[in-house]
């Protein structure tokens, strides 16, 4: 991992509300807190993964990051320079820095328009290039992901899934980015597909010194393929650290208790399973103190009235829990 | 030994579709016995669901058996009438689907649609099934189940939505349950509950389960036996031991290795070149030999017969006929 000064992206406190209106007038009655005070640094090269169950905010961050939400709060640093609050006009010129990776990559395809025209499309807004030269460019594209070229003028619903996902992967690369968000990449594929685009991505970082956030729901796919790992729960960071260090010492119960969830592929062995009881608090009305604290294992009295601190508990390893010393 | 529950056998489910006749299901044959697990393992398409649905003869309108037999407590459900099937569905053979939402009825309370086939099948009044669909309400862990009772479908969340669908399944004990993907829609902390809900219940009401999953880690934690099926065949089929420990067909060994391990740092992962065949494909030989990296010139001629490696573990595939060499395979492995 490289640890450059200046982080490639840096999250401050970064909040993201949604209002809910109700009533005559359409009032704001309430809000949904999606993404909480999440505060990250990424630095180039390495591969964050974010994780925690649905609901939990890592989808709505990701889209935050790149600016499809607006930020309620807190301020988002790319390369030093505060993207957030800037207006579309000059927001342009990150765009094409900061690309993502959708999971269901046929909803993100124009059912009608060819895949080559498609690729082409990032060319046409982003830069000067020819006819001839972009075209060059998508077949070169096609090619890195393990397409071919016979593919171009072909529509999306000629592709399999894992195809369509090479295609999610040319597009979000064509303009050189050096971040790519991939928001459940991989979840809907068939594992052995899915094996096949872990690589894929993984190649592509490679040559491409690609800076990944990688945001999914499965641990078993995060910890192969990320140095860091943020986990959230109900719109918070509960605890980031390296995978090694997450994966081998959790802190936070509620990493623990994720940890034990998942069924492990070896038959006759019996774990120590925590079982959390009850389902994911409403966001709209989370609960006081610490969100985890309905459903926490070890949770006290101090837990329901006072919100944790964000604290590193380790080297590089931070968790937001009372019960961590 | 328990006696057996349900034997398929030869079992071959067409569709009839614009481009013609398609095999979703190309002769499986597999028994399941009394309180046993088998786990119906694969990835989308290659005929799980299609089996499953069959069993119930649930079959959308373009699909149809078109021969082979199920033997459910000595009745061939195949040739059994829409009423004489009626009374066995939800009665002795119910099922759970993977997206609860859509398995249940928007427009009727949960209480409504839990105390139907308590008041068709076992006859009960509309109060007894009242209180009777508290009790099951109560056996899956839904806390407030006299509240549950009046709320609709979308009240819930996912996963108290898939145990009403649980309670629905057991309302008039089934010696049967087939559960297509039940956990798949929901996170992993609800999976796990609901993982040891459907294991507890099945100790308790002595039930043989149907799983058909395409996670190898509930496969692990679940399954007696397990039966792994690649575009409508079973290819192999053995108790879950050997089939982690001892894989046989490349296919077994290529899923087994394409799930990144939560527990090893160091895992490589293998995936396996390809993709998944559309049904409308036609393949000679061996179905999986395009994607083998071991496949010989009479896996692309020829389909392998079934072999026995032991009492309850088999195989299809031309390796293990022992005229080809198996050590690339064994290298990999070890």
């Amino acid at each position: 991992m490289s640890q450059s000064k200046q982080p490639l992206l840096k999250l401050e406190n970064v909040k993201k509300y949604y209002p809910i209106r109700g009533g005559l007038l359409r009032r704001i009655q309430g809000y949904v807190k999606a993404v909480e005070n999440v505060s990250l640094d990424v630095f180039a090269g390495e591969s964050i993964g974010i994780v925690g169950e649905s609901g939990c905010g890592k989808s709505t961050l990701g889209r935050t990051i790149l600016g499809l939400e607006e930020a309620t709060g807190g301020a988002i640093f790319f390369r030093g320079e505060e993207i957030s609050r800037l207006p579309e006009r000059q927001r342009k010129k990150w765009k094409k820095e900061m690309q993502m990776v959708f999971q269901d990559p046929y909803a993100s395809l124009n059912p009608r328009q060819r895949i080559g025209h498609a690729l082409e499309e990032a060319f046409v807004i982003h830069t000067n290039m020819t006819k001839a030269e972009r075209e060059e460019r998508v077949l070169q594209l096609l090619q890195e992901v393990g397409l071919r070229p016979e593919h171009y003028d072909r529509y999306p619903h000629e592709f399999s899934g894992g195809q369509r996902q090479r295609i999610g992967i040319a597009r979000a690369i064509a303009l050189n980015p050096s971040l790519v968000i991939c928001d459940e990449a991989v979840s809907a594929l068939d594992v052995s597909v899915q094996a096949q685009i872990i690589k894929l991505l993984k190649d592509i970082q490679e040559k491409h010194e690609l800076t990944y956030l990688f945001i999914s729901h499965d641990l078993g796919v995060v910890r192969h393929f990320c140095n860091r790992v943020l986990v959230m729960y109900l719109g918070h960071a509960v605890e980031l650290a390296p995978s090694r260090e997450l994966y081998a010492n959790p802190l936070h119960p509620y990493t623990k208790a994720l940890l034990s969830a998942i069924p492990r592929p070896k038959p006759g062995v019996k774990r120590e399973r925590i079982r959390l009881e009850g389902d994911l608090p409403n966001p709209a009305n989370p609960p006081k103190g610490c969100p985890f604290h309905t459903r926490c294992p070890v949770a006290t009295e101090r837990c329901k009235q006072e919100r944790p601190e964000w604290k590193e508990a380790a080297s590089s390893h931070f968790v937001a829990c009372h019960e961590v010393k | 030994m328990a006696e057996t529950l349900l034997r398929v056998e030869n079992l071959v489910t067409t569709f009839s579709t614009t481009e013609g006749k398609v095999s979703a299901v190309r002769g499986v044959s597999f028994s399941v016995r009394k309180g046993e697990t088998l786990c119906i393992v694969g990835e989308s398409g290659c005929g799980k669901s299609i089996t499953s649905l069959s069993i119930m003869r649930l079959l959308p309108n373009n699909g149809t058996i078109e021969s082979g037999s199920i033997e459910f407590a000595g009745r061939d459900l195949v040739k059994l009438s829409k009423e004489e099937l009626r009374r066995i569905r939800g009665n002795e053979i119910s099922m759970i689907f993977q997206e609860p939402m859509t398995a249940l009825n928007p427009v009727f309370t949960v209480g409504y649609q839990l105390r139907e086939p308590l008041m068709l099948h076992q006859k009960l009044s509309k109060r007894e099934a009242h209180e009777r669909s508290i009790e099951l309400l109560k056996q899956v862990g839904i806390p407030f189940p006299e509240k549950r009772m009046k709320q609709y479908p979308h009240e819930l969340s996912g996963g108290m939505r898939q145990r009403v669908m649980i309670a629905m399944a057991l309302a008039c004990h089934p010696s049967l349950l087939i559960a297509d993907e039940p956990t798949t829609a929901l996170d992993v902390t609800i999976q796990a509950q609901i993982l040891d809900l459907i294991n507890e219940l099945k100790q308790k009401l002595n039930m043989a389960v149907i799983l058909i999953t395409h996670d190898m880690g509930v496969v692990a934690e679940m399954a007696d036996r397990v039966m792994v099926m690649y575009a409508g065949e079973k290819v192999e089929e053995g108790d879950v031991e050997s089939i982690f420990a001892n894989p046989r067909h490349p296919y077994t060994k290529g899923l087994l290795k394409s799930v990144p391990s939560v527990d090893d740092e160091e895992y490589s992962l293998e995936p396996i070149p390809g993709t998944l065949p559309s049904l409308h494909e036609r393949i000679d030989g061996c179905r999986f030999h395009p994607r083998c990296p071991f496949a010989t010139d009479q896996c692309r001629t020829a389909p392998p017969p079934e072999k026995t490696i032991s009492a309850s573990h088999s195989v299809r595939c031309w390796l293990e006929e022992g005229a080809h060499s198996h050590e690339p395979v064994q290298a990999a492995t070890s």
